[in-house]
């Protein structure tokens, strides 16, 4: 059965995107982490890096496979999730809360409508995740 | 045919299985104009005896170390390799073994590459070693590579102090990935500290030095370290580890990668291969290492256990991204190295080391009292030297060859600057009567 | 049910008894040997190394119990795909040790090498006969080295032809090395589609194909074990814009004497001497990746090349466009002695029956598991093959399962989860040195393994059972890494 929020937004490369005013916090998604398995590392940006739409940020390890992570809006990197380091299973155990990575203030707002809604990544993910 | 098991009556019963009337029929796939219509051209089938006459008479052609007194350095070392080690890796469980890629059946090699890795970051004074790449020279290759990484920046900075043939190497390394390559000069045989500093900027991702350098000199390593990390550059520093066990480790020096050839530390010369390249690194660098890493675990009991770990930036998954291209490292050349560092141990290591130093010096003073044989700098040296010779070094190789004498690596080839220099190399093998011979067939060559 | 039996759990620090010590070394025979009045101070460690202080007896016995906890090919039968775990011969091992060759100095006068750079000339020219390729470096390491000289190679001569192309297409059946390798060689890679039984799909590759492509990497056999039957076509597509066809040589036993990557079209292979030339496996190396070519290449081969003018072997180091070095010295010598000695055992219609028996083996293999497992395609294979445990995975028991009850069973795991194409892929090269009991007791395993999946998978799902340790955590070593030893307090 698919977790997937509607109150998020989604990337074809499995990122969500929560708007938090001019700013969007990230993570990837339930099904993500299930096609990864055990996540043991995260590489991520530092505050004060800039990102840009559907390039790559940062990395995500498990054990079987490294994905890169896909930024979902343009914009500087406010926040970086601390507990990361430490507990990168909480990237697995709670993908949408806990396991958030990063906070972005957003260049430009309008980058969050060329996101999809929760009903296109659900379909999106019942097709195979492709 | 002593290596294939089946007989031409087994064969045909397995065909009868498969159901087809002969080989031939499984190839069908290959088209006829593929086939090769003849057998291979190559000598015919030797038997044993015959091999070993050919290739005894083969090997008697050269000048190999058992029957001479080898002076040659240069990267590769005349070190004494204990009896153990070559019954102990004969052991057809280690060498006939593969990747430990079901480490359950693999605990033995696992263990001893866990060990190997503990070794070498004892001996560097780094925090992690690797399980080993191909040699010293492709290991300072995949360092750059890395230094470029973690940087971002694209330009090496490299003391003219480093192995000329180990520069090739990254030249060769760094010509897809379009990095440059800034020399830095020596004084009086180590990297001049004031060249350096110039050459150092926001573009250098690294510093890279030996240590000893190829001409034997010993660099100050700390003064060098601090130059480059004011500069945001990693020091890399291409160290050989048996010398470790007496000089000062680059780790507490402030080196951020430490590479180097392990030959000497019982893996035979052997015509310049296989080699041991040492790979070692600062703990924040780990997953940004190349090669191979061993990492501790525990199965399903609870037991301890190891497994091959952070294989995600390795080539069978990462393939394009990969940290490096790297699959095989040198398991067995790193298991002679664990053996050998078991053997010799905490005191043994630091003795090979104060051998090779006694004996380098009394070498450099008995050979320097011939009149016109100079040493070439004066800048402290370990276990190797140039010498400055009035009469050119390769003559003088050939006449000291008569008396069995492998006297130096002619420097010539590598710098035309040096073209009267000869790198001598003493390790603790070498004799005192060993020694006083090479003076007097020095002598008597250059008089 | 789990026999508890007390492996041998020990690191060689562990053994450590103060002042114990294995080594032997005479006192210093010459004057002012104290390193103080002869080094600075600064240069002089401070504290001696945390190394291990055991005696000659803790080491043997330590490292032979170690030993005993490898699986290796003189012990199990090892059917790791595309590894060529073939029988490693003894007399190889005693010529390389041989006095003139494993103590000879890669810098020692050349002609004094003589025997050495005669070995090497020798050998290269057997491997470029072997291949059909006109010249042959035996510089690389390792494969993953050959094919980085293969693809630098290429570049440099399309650059020496005043073109600068930037890709190299590449199959999504390929070892992880040919991307690796190629992207380290600065090119982008291109993934190509494979049809289902790993054949090159032509019309994809006719889509790649342009003047940007520098070359197209391909291993043949594929990595599914078949000969890609239209090779001919596939490389003069390639030449005719332009395009340089590299072989990936990983799977040069099942061809040995029947047809050979320079009469197919290619311009550069590599070989793998621990694979099919017998240099052992070591645990993980040293291997030996030399690296053929076509004639239009050799001004781009790595320094130095071995020459032979008149009777006398040399070093040739006048070579203006070689793309450099790969290592410091001139190749593995050492396995370099083992590969030459293993040709000349052989003779040539040794080395083509090695490939007959090779495809043999692994047909019978097919056969006797195609009604248990899926094959990944028609058709016979050459000498892998490779199944899909997927009727298994849907009960519940995956290929990597399968690979540890093996274990039990008394045999090394084939390769798992290679090619990617292939769901839940078991890649099977029993190589041409075993026997059809030996292969007969592995398939009986696996069918064994397959009645189990059905109606017992509880005992696969806990293997291994019998070896030194059992499944280990493989997210706990990558979380937190433990990557050397450290005394407990």
């Amino acid at each position: 059965m698919a977790n997937v929020p509607a109150e998020l937004r989604y990337t074809r490369e499995h990122e969500w995107a929560k708007v938090e005013g001019d700013r969007a916090r990230i993570g990837i998604t339930a099904f993500a982490q299930e096609q990864l398995g055990d996540v043991v590392f995260v590489e991520l940006p530092k505050v004060g890096a800039n990102v840009t739409a559907m390039k790559t940020f940062g990395v995500v390890e498990s054990v079987k496979a490294v994905s890169d992570l896909f930024a979902p809006v343009s914009g500087e990197v406010v926040e970086v999730n601390a507990e990361l380091p430490k507990t990168p299973e909480l990237v697995n155990t709670d993908p949408y809360g806990r396991g958030w990575m990063l906070v972005i203030r957003m260049a430009s707002p309008k980058d969050v409508d060329g996101l999809m809604s929760a009903a296109d990544y659900e379909k999106l993910v019942a097709d195979g995740g492709h | 045919m002593r290596y294939i098991s089946n007989t031409s009556a087994q064969q045909k019963e397995m065909l009868g299985v498969i159901g087809v009337s002969s080989i031939e029929d499984l190839l069908v796939r290959i088209p006829a104009k593929a086939r090769l219509a003849r057998p291979l051209a190559l000598p015919s089938a030797m038997a044993e005896t015959d091999l070993i006459r050919h290739l005894r008479r083969l090997a008697g052609l050269n000048a190999g170390a058992d029957d001479h007194a080898c002076f040659l350095g240069a990267g590769s070392y005349d070190h004494a390799i204990p009896s153990p080690i070559n019954h102990l890796i004969s052991r057809g469980e280690f060498f006939t073994a593969y990747t430990p890629y079901q480490p359950e059946a693999s605990q033995g090699t696992l263990r001893s590459i866990f060990e190997y890795q503990t070794m070498i970051a004892e001996l560097t004074g780094m925090d992690v070693a690797n399980a080993s790449i191909y040699d010293g020279a492709s290991s300072l290759a995949e360092a750059t590579l890395m230094a470029h990484s973690v940087t971002g920046r694209d330009t090496l900075v490299i003391s003219r102090g480093v192995n000329p043939l180990y520069r090739q190497v990254v030249e060769t390394y760094v010509e897809g990935p379009g990095l440059k390559i800034k020399s830095v000069a020596l004084g009086d045989g180590v990297t001049d500290v004031d060249a350096l500093r110039k050459a150092v900027s926001k573009h250098s991702a690294t510093v890279v030095i030996q240590y000893p350098n190829f001409f034997g000199s010993l660099e100050d390593v700390r003064a060098i370290a601090d130059i480059a990390h004011e500069a945001g550059a990693l020091l890399i520093v291409v160290a050989d580890p048996v010398n470790l066990g007496l000089l000062t480790p680059p780790g507490a020096s402030g080196a951020d990668i430490v590479v180097g050839e392990g030959q000497g530390l019982g893996v035979p010369m052997s015509f310049g291969g296989p080699n041991l390249g040492v790979f070692a690194a600062k703990q924040e660098l780990v997953r940004r290492m190349p090669g191979r890493l061993v990492g501790a675990t525990v199965d399903v009991d609870g037991q301890r256990g190891f497994v091959l770990t952070l294989q995600t930036r390795e080539q069978h998954i990462r393939r394009e991204k990969a940290t490096s291209n790297i699959c095989t490292n040198v398991a067995l050349c790193a298991l002679m190295a664990t053996i050998y560092v078991s053997i010799l141990g905490k005191r043994g290591l630091r003795k090979v080391g104060e051998l090779s130093t006694a004996k380098a010096h009394y070498a450099a003073r008995e050979l320097t009292k011939i009149p016109g044989v100079r040493l070439r700098f004066t800048a402290p040296f370990f276990k190797e030297f140039t010498l400055r010779l009035p009469k050119s070094p390769e003559r003088v190789i050939k006449r000291l060859m008569k008396d069995r004498l492998l006297a130096g690596v002619p420097l010539k080839g590598f710098d035309r600057a040096y073209k009267d220099c000869l790198l001598v190399a003493v390790t603790e093998k070498r004799t005192k009567d060993e020694i006083d011979a090479y003076a007097a067939a020095l002598a008597a060559a250059v008089a | 049910m789990h026999v508890a039996k007390p492996a041998y759990d020990k690191v060689i620090f562990e053994l450590s008894s103060p002042g114990r010590f294995a080594y032997s070394l005479p006192e210093s025979d010459v004057p002012d040997s104290d390193p103080a009045a002869l080094l600075p101070k600064e240069h002089l460690r401070a504290s001696a190394a945390d190394l291990p202080e055991v005696s000659e007896v803790d080491v043997i016995r330590h490292y032979s119990r170690l030993s005993q906890m490898n699986y290796g090919v003189d012990t199990h039968f090892y059917p790791l795909g595309s590894c060529t775990m073939k029988y490693n011969p003894k007399i190889n091992e005693d010529m390389a040790r041989l006095g003139g060759f494993a103590w000879l100095h890669p810098l020692a006068p050349e002609a004094a090498s003589q025997g050495a750079l005669q070995l090497m000339w020798e050998l290269a020219r057997d491997l470029a006969e072997i291949s059909g390729m006109d010249e042959v470096s035996l510089q690389p390491a390792a494969g993953a080295q050959g094919e980085l000289a293969g693809v630098l190679m290429i570049r440099a001569y399309h650059l020496a032809r005043g073109e600068r192309r930037h890709t190299v297409l590449i199959p999504d059946s390929a070892h992880g090395t040919n991307p690796a390798s190629t992207a380290l060689a600065g090119f982008s890679v291109v993934e190509l589609k494979s049809e289902a039984n790993g054949d090159v799909d032509l019309v994809d590759l006719e889509r790649h194909l342009d003047e940007d492509v520098a070359a197209f990497m391909i291993t043949q056999p594929n990595t599914l074990g078949l000969f890609e039957s239209r090779i001919h076509q596939i490389t003069e597509m390639c030449h005719a814009k332009g395009v340089q066809v590299y072989m990936d040589g990983a799977n040069l036993n099942a061809i040995l004497g029947i047809t050979r990557p320079g009469d197919l079209g290619f311009d550069v292979c590599h070989f793998n001497l621990h694979k099919t030339f017998t240099t052992p496996h070591g645990g993980g190396g040293p291997g030996s990746g030399p690296v053929g070519i076509k004639a239009h290449l050799a001004p781009f081969l790595p320094t130095p090349v071995v020459v032979k003018r008149d009777d006398v072997f040399a070093l040739d180091w006048n070579r203006p466009q070689s793309i450099g070095k790969l290592q410091a010295f001139w190749g593995n010598f050492g396995m370099l002695v083992r590969a030459y000695a293993y040709i000349r055992t052989m003779g040539p219609d040794g080395l083509r029956s090695v490939s007959e028996n090779a495809v043999l083996n692994a047909n019978y293999i097919l056969k006797r598991l195609e009604g248990d497992y899926d094959r990944s395609a028609p058709g016979p294979c050459m000498h892998e093959c490779v199944l899909s445990a997927r009727r298994q995975k849907k009960l519940g028991v995956s290929a990597m399962d399968i690979a540890k009850r093996l274990l039990d069973l008394g045999f090394y795991a084939p390769s798992t989860y290679f090619p990617l194409i292939v769901e839940e892929a078991l890649m099977i090269e029993p190589t041409e040195t075993e026997s059809k009991e030996t292969l007969d007791q592995f398939c009986d395993a696996m069918i064994q393994i397959a009645r189990e999946a059905e109606t017992d998978p509880h005992t696969i799902h806990e293997a291994p059972v019998t070896t030194p340790v059992r499944r280990l955590d493989q997210t706990l070593a990558a979380r937190q890494p433990i990557l050397r030893w450290r005394p407990t307090k």
